[in-house]
């Protein structure tokens, strides 16, 4: 399992492309809100929690089809099938690697892009901690997506559609809670919430993507 | 004698067959029952005018968009587990009806929603998990017509049709955190107390069994045409390989 991390880690960081790509997309996501709605720092200081959730999730859904795509194209997601290590573990493997590649990343540079959109003092460390429990449930239910998708020859579309009504939970209690905290109010129940959808997310998506796999491989 | 044998198409076609003709009767009965009396023999409430009669239309369309949900979730799992290819192509068959109904709650909840709220749309918990539901909709379509390979897309929609349940309800609850709502609670409930005067509730119950008829029908209709066309192109292919 931690070969198969490796491997994963090591081609996306390798392969160009991949991994400073959704870094570049979240910014340019934060930098054309000023442009669409006005720079006064008042209005943007509002909106900021959510303009860096919505962000983050674009960011991450961008990258989702490579999860299994080009495994499934070169047949090396045939030998994984085949292999001794379950389903299960090969979908929570790949989808970790994808959350350290994207999710993670996201979630260190967001605070920063809170500079930018002049976040409420006091939600940066929320912002960071509430993408931090909230983009493991997003890097998962995009494998669940990228799993049913994976056969299709034009899936990116439909990915996106399959995928995104899926992150709302996710989004909601996500942007609550650094909202929340942005007006002074008490957000632990918004992010106990976000953390228990996250592991619950991580508890029954290997399964249903494995599940999804083992269809598509057939 | 079991309800599974009907499990098998030629059995299925053949009841149906039988059966098509009185659930049609009786639906166009219900529906032009429930939604007369509903229009014409109700009184004006005293507060909504004759807009509360939009309510013979809205009530049951919500219903019923949420409910095909669950019968498309109950047949999927039925397709998982025993592999009745009936099942699978009922919960096909139901979906497109599934979302014509949310969007029907949807404009007349807009149409009713103008003069007694002010606004066509509020971002409402109860209205926006019908936006979420629709959404879910148009995916699980969307999948089924993206798959050419029937069999595979079956499974493929059931298993996105179980996770989508749990995300749906669970988008449910969630926007009820998120923001404070207009909407009423229920309307409907056995407990007398609570439920709309009875006066409306009569009709509304005959109109919600003339949607309940009016989708047992159409979902019957469209299960047919799918085995059919199953069928069809069973033929074609046989055809060609000769």
């Amino acid at each position: 399992m931690i070969a198969l991390l490796r491997r994963d880690m090591a081609l996306t960081f390798r392969m160009g492309g991949g991994f400073g790509l959704s870094l570049a997309f979240f910014l340019i996501v934060v930098m054309f809100v000023p442009f669409g709605i006005g720079a006064e720092s008042s209005t943007l200081s509002i909106i900021a929690p959510g303009v860096l959730w919505i962000g983050a999730l674009l960011a991450c859904l961008l990258s989702l089809d490579r999860i299994f795509q080009l495994d499934f194209e070169d047949g090396s997601l045939d030998l994984l099938a085949t292999s001794p290590l379950p389903l299960e573990g090969v979908v929570a493997m790949k989808a970790l690697a994808h959350w350290l590649t994207t999710g993670l990343p996201l979630t260190l540079a967001a605070p920063f892009f809170g500079f930018l959109l002049h976040l409420p003092q006091g939600a940066y460390l929320w912002t960071f901690l509430s993408l931090l429990a909230g983009t493991p449930a997003l890097s998962f239910l995009g494998a669940f997506g990228a799993a049913i998708t994976v056969g299709l020859k034009r899936g990116g579309l439909l990915l996106s559609l399959l995928v995104l009504p899926l992150y709302i939970p996710t989004l909601i209690f996500g942007a609550q809670t650094v909202t929340m905290i942005a007006k002074g109010q008490n957000n632990t129940t918004a992010f106990l919430i976000l953390a228990a959808i996250s592991l619950f997310t991580l508890a029954i998506v290997p399964f249903s993507a494995a599940m999804a796999l083992r269809i598509n491989l057939r | 004698m079991s309800l599974w044998e009907y499990a098998n198409p030629t059995r299925f076609m053949r009841l149906t067959d039988r059966v098509l003709p009185y659930v049609t009767v009786l639906t166009v009965i219900c529906l032009l029952t429930g939604l007369t009396w509903g229009f014409f023999f109700t009184p004006d409430d005293y507060k909504q005018g004759s807009t509360v009669k939009i309510i013979f239309i809205h009530v049951p369309s919500a219903m019923m968009a949420i409910n095909i949900w669950v019968m498309m979730l109950v047949a999927s799992l039925v397709w998982l587990v025993r592999r009745h290819h009936v099942s699978a192509l009922a919960a096909r068959a139901a979906a497109p009806i599934g979302v014509t109904m949310t969007l029907i709650a949807l404009f007349t909840g807009a149409i009713w929603g103008e003069p007694m709220w002010g606004t066509y749309w509020a971002w409402d918990p109860r209205l926006t998990a019908f936006m979420i539901l629709f959404v879910f909709y148009l995916g699980y379509i969307a999948l089924w017509s993206a798959i050419e390979d029937q069999d595979t897309a079956a499974d493929l929609t059931s298993v996105l049709c179980m996770v989508g349940s749990v995300f749906a309800l669970l988008s449910r609850y969630a926007v009820n955190f998120w923001n404070q709502g207009l909407h009423q609670g229920a309307s409907l409930s056995m407990d007398a107390e609570q439920h709309v005067d009875n006066t409306y509730y009569l009709p509304l119950l005959v109109s919600i069994a003339g949607f309940v008829l009016l989708f047992l029908t159409l979902v019957l209709l469209r299960t047919r045409a799918e085995i059919r066309s199953r069928r069809i192109s069973a033929l074609i292919a046989q055809e060609r390989l000769r």
